[in-house]
C-alpha cells in the first residue's frame, strides 16, 4: 500500500514513521522543508497538565506514554537532539478565584488519572525558588514534558526514512486526482504522485491544502507569540505557568488572549509565552503583545525584570473551533485522511495521532476511542464564520 | 505652521548618512527626531573620544573632521531637531497591507547597562534608516583566539578608546578598509608586521582601474587612502595581496598566525604557508549590512543590499534608506545617500536644483560603490579554510563539522531546522557574526528548499524582530507615545 503524507512537520513525521515501520510505502512532501514552519515556532509542549477529562486527555496520555519508549526504539539519528526533558509541569494561581477554578480542574484531572500534587509554600520555593511568593495555589504535575521540537521532528523523520520513507521537499499540493469519487493522486509542483492513502498533516494549512483537494475542513492559523532571553544560570526549573493559559487555551476568542507560561531550556535561555489570536496569516510581531506576555512572566517571576530578551519568534498553530485534532478518513472523498488541528499541543501530541491513524488507516483496533476526532462533525464541516 | 502639524521625520542613525539625513529633512522643513544608540553622533566612521577623556586635538584619526563637527552642531542644535541620544530602535511595526503610513517606531533610551530603561514609540511621517554597517569576519581556525579581533573591533579601540591591541600584529582580510585599521594601530603605537589583502593584484586592479574617471569624484576618498599609503610606506610595513591569515595559534591566546597565499578564489596554494609570531590579528572581511530594521519595515532587498529608487525610498511606503545599508561606499557616499533621502522624507522638491545636484552625486559614489565590490570580492574557497572542529558559532560553539552533519541528514536539512538543531546563531550576538557565514555555507551544501511557507518568510540571518535586546522590564511597561 502506497500512503503520501503532506506535510513534514512532526505530526507528518510521526504518520510517516508509524506507517513506514508498518512495510507501507511512504511518501512525506512538504512545499518548505522539514520542519520549518510550525513545528520549527513552538515552545515543544508534552503537557498533560493543561487538559481537562475528554478525548485531547486521551490522546495525550497515549502520546505521553509513547514519547519514551519511541524515543527508546532508535539507536541512530541520536535521541540526544530530541532534549527531551520529563521536567514537569507547576500551575499558579495568583488570585482567589484562580485558585478556586485550578482546584476544580485539577480534581477533576485526578479523577481521570491524572497525578496532580497541590504545592505548600514551602515544596512551591522549593521547586521553584524564583517564583513569586504572591501564590494563592500551586499544582504540580510530574508528567508534563518538554522537547526540542525541531529537534523532535527531525528525529521521527529520520525514523521514517531509515524505515524506507521517501521526503520530496520544495513539492506544493496544488489539486486532485480523483477516479470513481476516489482520491488517486495529487497534482504537485513536481508533477502527479499517486498513491493509495493521502494524510493531510499540513497543520494551520490543513483547511487550504483540503479545499485545493475538494474536501474543505474548517483549521485555521491561531497566531502565537514566544520570547527568548539570553542564557541565563539556572532560575526555572519546570515548566510554570499562570492558570489562565488554560482558560486561555480553551478560549476561541480572536482578541488577544495572553497567559504567562515560563520555562528554560537546555541552552540556558528562558521562553516566555504565550499569545494567542486570530489574525489570519498575518505574521508581523505586535510589540505590545510581546508587552503583554513580558507583564504576565513579571508576575509570576518577578525576578526577571532585569533578564533582555534576545529574540522573539511567532507561528501559526493549527486552530479547530471545537479544540479536538482531526484524525482519520475524509468520508468525502475516500483516499483522503486528516491528522492535524492539534492547535497549540501538536508537538506533544504527535506519537499517539499517528498511531491512531495508522490503526485506522491498516485496519487494527484503535487504542483510543477515535470518534471524536473524526472529520465529519460539525465544529470541523462547517464552513464560513464561527460567530 | 506649529511643531504638530509639521512633517515629522524619524531618522535612525546618527552616522554621516542619517546626520545628513536629518540635516536635508531640517532644511526641506521638516520636524526631525534623530535615534541613535551611541551617546554621541558620528557613528562608527567619527567615532567620538568619550567626553572624560577631553581630547586636545579629537580631530586626529579622524577624516573630515571640521565638516563633520559642523553638521553635527547644526542638526544638533536646530530649534526642529529632537536628538535622541542613547536610544535602540528595538523593534519596526509595520503598518498592515495597504496602509501607507510609516512603520511605528519602538525606541528604548537610557544608558545600555543602566536600569530601567523608558520606553518610547514614534510615528513619524516618513522614516529614513540609517543603521550602517558592522564589520563581517569570515571563520577561519583559532579566530575564536583572545587577540583575535575584527578589524572594527580593533579601530573602534584605537579610535575611540586610544586602546593598543598588541605590540606585533598583522592586519588581514578583505578592502581598503584594512588600510585606515592600520593605520590607527600605527598612531596607536603599535608594530603592524603586514598588511594582507585576500584578493589578488589582478582582481583589485581590474576592479579599481576600470572607468578610472569615475573616482575622480571621489577624490576625497582616493585622497583619504592614498595617505594611508604613504603612513604604511613611512613606517615600512608590506602591503602583499594575494595572502591571507588562515590559522591563528596559541595557548590560551594567539601567539602566532598561519599566512598563505591564496588563488582568485582564495583557495589555499599548498605549500606557501607561512609562520608569523604575533600578539594580536585584526582580521575583516568587508561589511555586513545592518538589515534587522529594513527587514522589520518590510523592505524588499536586491543583492544583499536594500532596494532603494533614485531619491532613496524603499519599497515599503514612507521607509527611504541611506548608507551602508544600500551598498558598502564608505563615509562620502553615505552622506549624500543621507541628503536626498532626508530631503525626500521631509517633503522637498524633487525638481529643487540641490536635490538634483545631490542625486547625481550620489550616482556617481555608488559607482564608486560598484568599484569596491568588484576589487574585493568574498572568494568562494575560504571554506577550504575551516576543519571539521573549527568554531563557526562562537556565541554557541557550534563547530563547522555539526553544521555540515546537520545540513547533510535531510530530517534536518531545513535551514531552520539546522539552526535549531545546532544553535548556530541563536547565542547572544543573534547570527550577527556568524549569521551571513552560516547561510553560505548551508547554501553550498546541496542547498534544501526552504521556501516562504504560508505566513512564514523564508530564513535569513538578518531576519531580528527584537532588533535590539530589551529587558523584560523595560517591555512590560507601557510606552510613552505622541512624542
Amino acid at each position: 500500500m502506497r500512503v503520501v503524507v503532506l506535510g513534514a512537520g512532526i505530526v507528518g513525521a510521526a504518520c510517516a514513521r508509524e506507517l513506514a515501520r508498518r512495510g507501507l510505502a511512504v511518501t512525506v512532501l512538504d512545499r518548505g522543508g522539514p520542519a520549518a514552519a510550525t513545528t520549527a515556532h513552538g515552545e515543544g509542549n508534552v503537557l498533560v497538565s493543561d487538559k481537562g477529562p475528554g478525548p485531547e486527555l486521551e490522546l495525550a496520555r497515549l502520546s505521553r506514554r509513547l514519547w519514551p519508549e519511541i524515543l527508546a526504539e532508535h539507536e541512530a539519528p541520536p535521541a540526544d537532539a530530541v532534549e527531551w526533558d520529563a521536567k514537569g509541569g507547576i500551575v499558579v494561581a495568583t488570585t482567589d478565584a484562580g485558585a478556586r477554578e485550578l482546584a476544580r480542574f485539577a480534581d477533576s484531572q485526578r479523577a481521570a488519572g491524572i497525578t496532580a500534587d497541590t504545592l505548600d509554600a514551602a515544596a512551591l520555593a522549593e521547586a521553584e525558588p524564583h517564583v513569586t511568593r504572591d501564590v494563592a495555589l500551586a499544582v504540580h504535575y510530574p508528567e508534563d514534558a518538554q522537547v526540542q521540537p525541531s529537534g523532535a521532528a527531525a528525529f521521527l523523520l529520520g525514523g521514517a526514512l531509515r524505515a524506507g520513507a521517501e521526503l520530496r521537499t520544495g513539492c506544493e499540493v496544488l489539486g486532485a486526482v480523483t477516479s470513481g469519487g476516489r482520491l488517486t493522486a495529487v497534482r504537485t509542483s513536481a508533477g502527479t504522485i499517486e498513491a493509495d492513502a493521502f494524510v493531510n498533516a499540513t497543520g494551520p494549512w490543513s483547511g487550504e491544502v483540503a479545499a485545493r483537494l475538494g474536501a474543505p475542513v474548517d483549521v485555521r492559523p491561531r497566531r502565537g507569540e514566544v520570547l527568548v532571553t539570553t542564557p541565563q544560570p539556572p532560575l526555572v526549573f519546570h515548566k510554570v505557568y499562570d492558570a489562565d493559559y488554560v482558560g486561555a487555551v480553551g478560549s476561541g476568542a480572536e482578541e488577544l488572549q495572553a497567559s504567562a507560561v515560563v520555562e528554560s531550556t537546555r541552552a540556558g535561555t528562558i521562553l516566555l509565552g504565550s499569545s494567542r489570536r486570530r489574525v489570519g496569516f498575518d505574521d508581523r510581531l505586535r510589540p505590545e503583545v510581546l508587552s503583554v506576555i513580558a507583564r504576565k512572566a513579571l508576575r509570576l517571576f518577578p525576578c526577571l525584570a532585569g533578564v533582555p530578551v534576545m529574540r522573539a519568534y511567532g507561528g501559526f498553530r493549527p486552530y479547530v473551533p471545537d479544540h479536538l485534532p482531526v484524525i482519520g478518513p475524509d468520508p468525502r472523498l475516500p483516499g483522503l485522511w486528516h491528522a492535524g488541528g492539534h492547535e497549540g499541543a501538536g508537538i506533544g501530541l504527535s506519537p499517539g495521532t499517528a498511531l491512531l491513524l495508522a490503526d485506522l488507516l491498516t485496519g487494527r483496533a484503535p487504542q483510543i476511542d477515535p470518534a471524536p476526532f473524526r472529520v465529519d462533525r460539525p465544529a470541523v464541516l462547517f464552513e464560513g464564520d464561527d460567530q | 505652521m506649529t511643531a504638530r502639524t509639521r512633517r515629522h521625520v524619524a531618522v535612525v542613525g546618527a552616522g554621516p548618512a542619517g546626520l545628513a539625513a536629518a540635516a536635508a529633512a531640517l532644511r526641506a522643513g521638516a520636524r526631525v527626531t534623530l535615534v541613535d544608540a551611541a551617546e554621541r553622533p558620528g557613528g562608527q566612521y567619527h567615532r567620538m573620544l568619550p567626553e572624560q577623556y577631553r581630547a586636545a586635538r579629537p580631530e586626529r584619526l579622524h577624516h573630515g573632521w571640521a565638516a563633520f563637527d559642523r553638521l553635527r552642531r547644526h542638526v544638533l542644535g536646530h530649534p526642529r531637531c529632537a536628538w535622541w541620544a542613547e536610544s535602540s530602535v528595538w523593534s519596526l511595526e509595520r503598518p498592515g497591507p495597504g496602509d501607507e503610513t510609516a512603520p511605528r517606531v519602538h525606541v528604548v533610551r537610557g544608558p545600555a547597562d543602566g536600569a530601567g530603561r523608558e520606553r518610547l514609540v514614534l510615528d513619524p511621517d516618513a522614516l529614513v534608516l540609517a543603521p550602517g554597517a558592522h564589520d563581517r569576519v569570515l571563520p577561519f581556525p583559532g579566530w575564536d583566539l583572545p587577540g583575535v579581533f575584527t578589524a572594527g573591533a580593533a579601530q573602534a579601540l584605537a579610535k575611540g578608546e586610544r586602546v593598543v591591541i598588541g605590540d606585533r600584529v598583522v592586519v588581514a582580510g578583505a578592502g581598503p578598509f584594512l588600510l585606515p585599521v592600520a593605520a590607527s594601530l600605527l598612531e596607536a603605537g603599535s608594530t603592524v608586521l603586514e598588511v594582507l589583502e585576500a584578493n589578488p593584484a589582478a582582481t583589485v586592479l581590474r576592479g579599481w582601474g576600470r572607468r578610472p574617471w569615475e573616482l575622480a569624484s571621489q577624490a576625497g576618498k582616493a585622497g583619504e587612502l592614498a595617505e594611508y599609503t604613504a603612513l604604511l610606506a613611512r613606517h615600512r610595513v608590506p602591503y602583499r595581496t594575494g595572502r591571507a591569515v588562515i590559522e591563528a595559534r596559541g595557548d590560551g591566546r594567539v601567539e602566532e598566525v598561519v599566512t598563505a597565499r591564496l588563488r582568485a578564489d582564495w583557495s589555499v596554494v599548498s605549500g606557501t604557508e607561512r609562520i608569523v609570531a604575533v600578539d594580536a590579528v585584526c582580521v575583516g572581511h568587508g561589511f555586513t549590512p545592518q538589515l534587522e530594521l529594513p527587514l522589520a519595515a518590510g523592505c524588499a532587498l536586491r543583492e544583499g543590499f536594500v532596494q532603494v529608487d533614485g531619491d532613496q525610498r524603499t519599497t515599503a511606503p514612507a521607509v527611504l534608506a541611506a548608507g551602508e545599508i544600500t551598498g558598502i561606499a564608505g563615509a562620502p557616499a553615505a552622506r549624500v545617500e543621507g541628503l536626498v533621502a532626508g530631503w525626500a522624507a521631509g517633503g522637498g522638491d524633487a525638481a529643487a536644483p540641490e536635490a538634483r545636484a545631490a542625486r547625481r552625486r550620489r550616482d556617481r559614489a555608488r559607482a564608486f560603490a560598484a568599484r569596491l565590490a568588484a576589487a574585493h570580492p568574498i572568494g568562494d574557497g575560504w571554506p577550504g579554510w575551516l576543519r571539521p572542529e573549527t568554531v563557526v558559532c562562537r556565541c554557541e560553539e557550534t563547530t563547522y563539522g555539526a553544521l555540515c552533519r546537520a545540513a547533510d541528514a535531510p530530517a534536518s536539512a531545513a535551514a531552520r531546522a539546522v539552526k535549531l538543531g545546532t544553535r548556530a546563531g541563536l547565542g547572544p550576538c543573534q547570527a550577527r557574526i556568524c549569521g551571513p557565514s552560516v547561510a553560505e555555507l548551508l547554501a553550498r551544501r546541496s542547498p534544501p528548499p526552504d521556501l516562504a511557507a504560508g505566513g512564514h518568510r523564508p530564513a535569513t540571518p538578518h531576519h531580528r524582530p527584537v532588533a535590539q535586546p530589551i529587558r523584560l522590564g523595560e517591555l512590560a511597561r507601557p510606552p510613552k507615545e505622541n512624542l
